[in-house]
């Protein structure tokens, strides 16, 4: 079932896009042994490097996706509530384009109409194929009562194959509701953005978690992780790295493995 | 564990783990079920004109009328990640100026719930069954099948052809006569 085909894909997709995801994918790797640097300019570094392989992580997902479905909008969320009981207002589509797969009546499809950015989500329910493949068909939206030659621009009586985003061929229910929710209520949109960068400047400590290696000396007979962010409470931070448990490391290797140092007195 | 933030938090970080678990159950045990059914197609009456296509491009074209029975037992294709079923009636042929044609007849939506056992008789066509051009004059291998596409709860949305097809010959000349 998996072919090669996709690469074909590739080859046409938007040299520039694909160049810039591989930039994207390139950088994190090439700043990595930076990661050696201490104190706040090594951190900030850090804060960087975590953040652009998120991103970069997302955007190759996204444009994987792209190539392997075929479609340039592989997932889309149902806006309307034209195509009731099947779709409500919030559903998510996966969508497949594969040029193998020929248009057939009663295939559900996301197609833009020419001038319009906003795709729609019907039914075929006509098509005429020629000999050489050319084809043009008819949709409807299960919920309404005419099909859609409405919609359509003035003058034009059937779709073709390149006003199609995709078809959908997996669903699932409810998810779509945030985007919509952003999208209807901007103020919504701006409150969760403010929330999360917060978040991140007033926990990010708690990212470099994993990231900082560290050094806690205990005096007494036990040297617990899960006490460590218990002794949080007793010792200041110091300076903006915070200090978190990890394990201990030989005296030989201190010098030169640890970010920041915690002496825990029991 | 201590604050009422950092409960609410767990236990809404659990639901969902415990919705997308239970959503992917549904979506992987039902994946690959056989969906499809036996079905009983008759034809009772055919009529054909040729009228100015009103419902879109203004040309001349072949208008056909049929009308059908369907008898069909939709109980198997039911289980519990079925939302509903979207059924059609559809025609699909071959003409000199198109190689493949296909027309939506009759739609019906059955949803979970619903008698999955149909038994309709005399039904007219919901659509109008315009060709484009007049490749329906003549033509004997028009043929009748009924599909149906299975909404799932969450998952894949697969399009199933029943078993049954029934071929409907067209008459080689034009009626006159405006009632149906």
């Amino acid at each position: 079932m998996l072919s090669l085909d996709f690469l074909d894909d590739v080859r046409r997709m938007n040299k520039r896009q694909v160049r810039l995801a591989a930039v994207f994918a390139q950088v994190p790797l090439v700043l990595l042994p930076l990661r050696g640097l201490c104190g706040p300019l090594g951190q900030l570094y850090y804060q960087v490097l975590n953040f652009g392989m998120i991103v970069s992580s997302a955007l190759m997902i996204w444009k994987g996706l792209m190539v392997i479905t075929g479609s340039e909008s592989p997932i889309v969320v149902v806006l309307s509530g034209s195509m009731e009981p099947a779709f409500h207002r919030g559903d998510l589509l996966f969508l497949t384009n594969r040029v193998e797969d020929p248009i057939r009546v009663g295939e559900i499809v996301v197609f833009r109409i020419e001038g319009r950015e906003i795709p729609i989500v019907h039914r075929v329910l006509k098509i005429h194929e020629k000999q050489n493949g050319h084809i043009k068909f008819l949709t409807k939206g299960d919920n309404n009562a005419v099909d859609d030659r409405g919609l359509y621009k003035q003058g034009q009586h059937w779709l073709e194959k390149k006003d199609v985003v995709g078809r959908a061929r997996g669903f699932v229910p409810y998810i779509g509701i945030v985007t919509i929710l952003m999208n209807d209520y901007p103020k919504f949109k701006y409150a969760v953005l403010f929330l999360l960068g917060l978040f991140v400047l007033v926990h990010h400590s708690f990212f470099n978690l994993r990231g900082f290696r560290f050094l806690t000396i205990s005096e007494g007979a036990h040297a617990q992780s899960s006490s460590c962010l218990s002794s949080l409470a007793e010792y200041r931070l110091i300076s903006s790295s915070l200090v978190v448990c990890g394990p201990a490391q030989g005296p030989a290797s201190f010098a030169s493995s640890t970010d920041a140092l915690v002496i825990n007195r029991d | 564990m201590n604050t009422l933030l950092s409960r609410a938090n767990s236990l809404f970080a659990f639901t969902l783990s415990v919705m997308a678990a239970l959503t992917l159950g549904c979506i992987l045990t039902t994946a690959f079920k056989d969906r499809s059914a036996p079905v009983s197609l008759k034809v009772s009456r055919v009529l054909l004109k040729k009228v100015e296509d009103f419902t879109g491009p203004r040309k001349r074209s072949d208008l056909g009328f049929i009308t059908f029975h369907i008898s069909a037992d939709l109980e198997k294709t039911f289980d519990w990640n079925v939302k509903q079923l979207f059924l059609y009636l559809s025609a699909e042929y071959s003409t000199k100026s198109n190689a493949v044609n296909q027309v939506v007849l009759w739609d019906k939506i059955l949803l979970r719930g619903e008698n999955p056992k149909l038994d309709l008789k005399d039904v007219k066509s919901k659509y109008f069954f315009f060709d484009d051009g007049h490749g329906l004059k003549g033509n004997r291998n028009v043929t009748l099948t009924l599909s149906w596409q299975v909404i799932p709860i969450a998952g894949i949305l697969p399009l199933v052809t029943g078993s049954g097809r029934v071929s409907v010959p067209f008459p080689d000349s034009y009626e006159i006569a405006t009632a149906f």
